[in-house]
């Protein structure tokens, strides 16, 4: 087994670019985590006698895991309502009556009103599926770029592996926040686009380098060399016998910055250069609220605190994946 | 040693130009800064190709960069459309930002290591799993977020605070905002703290100094904690540069008048001047801090060598 572990080098340089997507990466690290596979001991011994798979073994420690089973059902929840709102809000985001605006709890309203009049609960359901759609896509995105080019430089090494290594360093001088201002200040669209475009161009240096850390560990494995000798292409070996043991880093670091991704388009939004109304977004209603704050602290409550449950289940989710892939916290 | 520290710098060259280059074509990409210029009536098309010619904008990208950065090094960051220099911008925000960013490492050094210390030495007990608990929640809610509510809870309805800072920024009124700024890294030091305190509790060093009868505290302090400290001087230093850009939201919520306020003043009005030459001291910044903590791990660990 190498002794190198495949996220080392980033305690080194790894820098945290402002609120955010940075910031993944170390509660991914903080535990000093290494992913090997799992020696079959006869506790990873199945009933047939077959030694599990690092994954059957996870899963196993998941399933009874609260905290997992917890925030996968919030997150289950939330997926849900982001695909059907009218499930458990029958009004329409955008319909607002100024006459009832700032007032509090009434039948039928629950959360009450907000400035401008609309209702506070069916824009909070509203508001999950923009950050669903901006955590889910920028995460895809983040994930399938960082992880071919990080994989791609750590398998071929050489100067491709130096040229990505310099990038990512340039990408991690920029606070994420300052680039979201200067990039995101000329979009008028008021689509999610912009927003995962530009979560996907400051967000891949991370996982790349994650990715290229966990390729050039398994890469040194016995059984790849075997593979080599035998005569296998790139391609097969990497997708093979690579891939499938390269990957485990990858998956537990995009959970978690699968939250931080929803947090930044908040912040975004809030400063007012993420999604633009009339794009109904916690952090768009937030920043209307914090005008309010004396008079209608509900305004900001509500929003804030669906935000702050949708984040944390995310980073709570990225946690218990990672120690159910960790063999050593056992 | 020295020859280390060489290479270190000269691997930061490529590093600051491409960062400068890649904030420099944001900001070109931004939209024209002449038109912000003339506010939102519509430019005077002879004013705008003199302005342009005055400022160099008529000429190709990397003209005006290789022109901006040549000034750079003698001192000269150009001067913002308003008239004012741009160094003069940073003479008055500069100082107000370092003493937020000082704030906030103090409470990382001093909350965030106590409370991984105290939780890495109860691994498991009810005191670790409420720290860690607490770390996740300080972690998921946004600083935006926790900068609304605490200016509420202690400025608003307690008065405990003033729910904005003045134009002075004194030490005093930046405690506040100083804690919302570090909350997230805050909670980041604990847990980081709190794995290598865990970790090195168990090694041989610490059992050997049980076994000869040294008291605890000194176990703990001099043995354990300097031995524990190296991924957390790492995490602490690379926050420096990531404090600093990342005041902007702080800033805005308790109206300080810092480097954030002004590039977030920059970018409203499309003061390229300003927003390049702020950031490219933040990215000096923030490649200084780097490389003070990698040779700072030679101090703290007697075993690194540099060759």
């Amino acid at each position: 087994m190498p002794e190198q572990q495949p996220w080392d080098e980033t305690t080194g340089s790894g820098a945290i670019s402002g609120a955010g997507a940075g910031g993944a990466m170390d509660l991914a690290m903080d535990e000093g985590v290494t992913l090997e596979k799992t020696p079959g001991g006869p506790e990873g011994t199945g009933p047939a006698g077959k030694p599990r798979s690092l994954w059957s073994d996870a899963w196993r420690d998941l399933r009874r895991n609260p905290v997992f089973i917890i925030s996968a059902l919030v997150i289950l929840f939330l997926v849900i309502i982001s695909i059907w709102p009218s499930l458990i809000a029958d009004q329409d985001p955008l319909n607002c009556d100024l006459a009832k605006a700032q007032e509090g709890s009434q039948p039928g309203h629950p959360f009450g009103f907000d400035g401008q009049g609309c209702d506070v609960y069916t824009r909070t359901v509203y508001g999950a599926r923009t950050s669903v759609a901006v955590g889910v896509l920028s995460t895809l995105g983040v994930s399938l770029l960082g992880g071919v080019l990080g994989g791609l430089a750590g398998f071929f090494g050489g100067a491709w592996d130096a040229v990505l290594s310099r990038i990512t360093d340039v990408f991690f001088g920029i606070p994420v926040v300052l680039g979201g201002l200067v990039f995101l200040s000329v979009v008028t669209s008021s689509t999610v686009w912009p927003v995962i475009g530009f979560i996907v161009l400051l967000g891949w240096p991370q996982i790349a380098r994650i990715a290229r850390g966990s390729v050039i560990t398994a890469k040194q494995n016995d059984y790849v060399q075997a593979a080599r000798a035998l005569g296998a292409s790139n391609s097969r070996m990497m997708l093979r016998h690579i891939t499938p043991n390269a990957i485990a880093p990858v998956i537990v670091v995009a959970t978690i910055a699968l939250g931080t991704y929803i947090s930044l388009e908040a912040t975004l939004s809030f400063l007012g250069v993420g999604l633009k109304p009339p794009a109904v977004s916690w952090g768009i209603d937030i920043s209307a609220a914090s005008q309010y704050i004396r008079n209608a602290p509900h305004m900001l409550l509500w929003p804030a605190g669906a935000l702050a449950v949708t984040v944390l289940a995310f980073i709570m989710l990225g946690d218990a994946v990672r120690d159910a892939l960790d063999p050593k916290l056992r | 040693m020295g020859r280390y520290v060489i290479r270190r710098l000269l691997q930061m060259i490529p590093v600051f130009f491409g960062t400068t280059l890649l904030i420099f074509l944001m900001v070109n990409v931004m939209g024209d800064p002449i038109a912000g210029l003339c506010g939102d009536r519509q430019c005077d098309p002879a004013t705008a190709a003199q302005l342009r010619t005055e400022f160099g904008l008529d000429k190709p990208v990397w003209q005006q960069y290789l022109t901006y950065m040549g000034n750079v090094f003698t001192g000269d960051f150009g001067t913002a459309f308003n008239g004012q220099k741009v160094t003069e911008l940073m003479g008055t925000a500069f100082p107000i930002t370092i003493r937020l960013t000082i704030v906030a490492i103090v409470f990382e050094i001093v909350i965030g290591i106590s409370l991984g210390v105290v939780t890495g030495l109860r691994r498991g007990r009810p005191v670790d799993t409420g720290v860690l608990i607490l770390t996740l929640v300080v972690i998921s809610v946004p600083t935006f977020v926790t900068g609304l509510l605490l200016q509420l809870l202690l400025g608003v309805e307690w008065g405990v605070i003033k729910p904005s800072v003045s134009s002075e920024a004194p030490v005093d009124e930046l405690i506040v905002p100083g804690l919302v700024l570090a909350s997230v890294s805050l909670a980041y030091v604990t847990r980081l703290t709190r794995t290598s305190i865990a970790e090195n509790a168990r090694a041989d060093y610490v059992r050997t100094a049980v076994a000869k009868g040294l008291p605890r505290r000194r176990v703990v302090v001099r043995h354990l904690l300097r031995n524990s400290l190296i991924p957390v001087v790492t995490f602490i230093g690379t926050d420096v540069g990531a404090l600093m850009g990342g005041a902007i939201v702080t800033e805005r919520i308790f109206n300080i008048h810092g480097v954030g306020y002004q590039l977030y003043q920059g970018i409203l009005r499309q003061n390229s001047q300003t927003v390049v030459g702020f950031v490219t001291v933040l990215v000096l910044v923030f490649l200084a801090a780097n490389l003070i903590v990698d040779l700072l791990y030679a101090v703290l660990d007697p075993r690194i060598r540099y060759a």
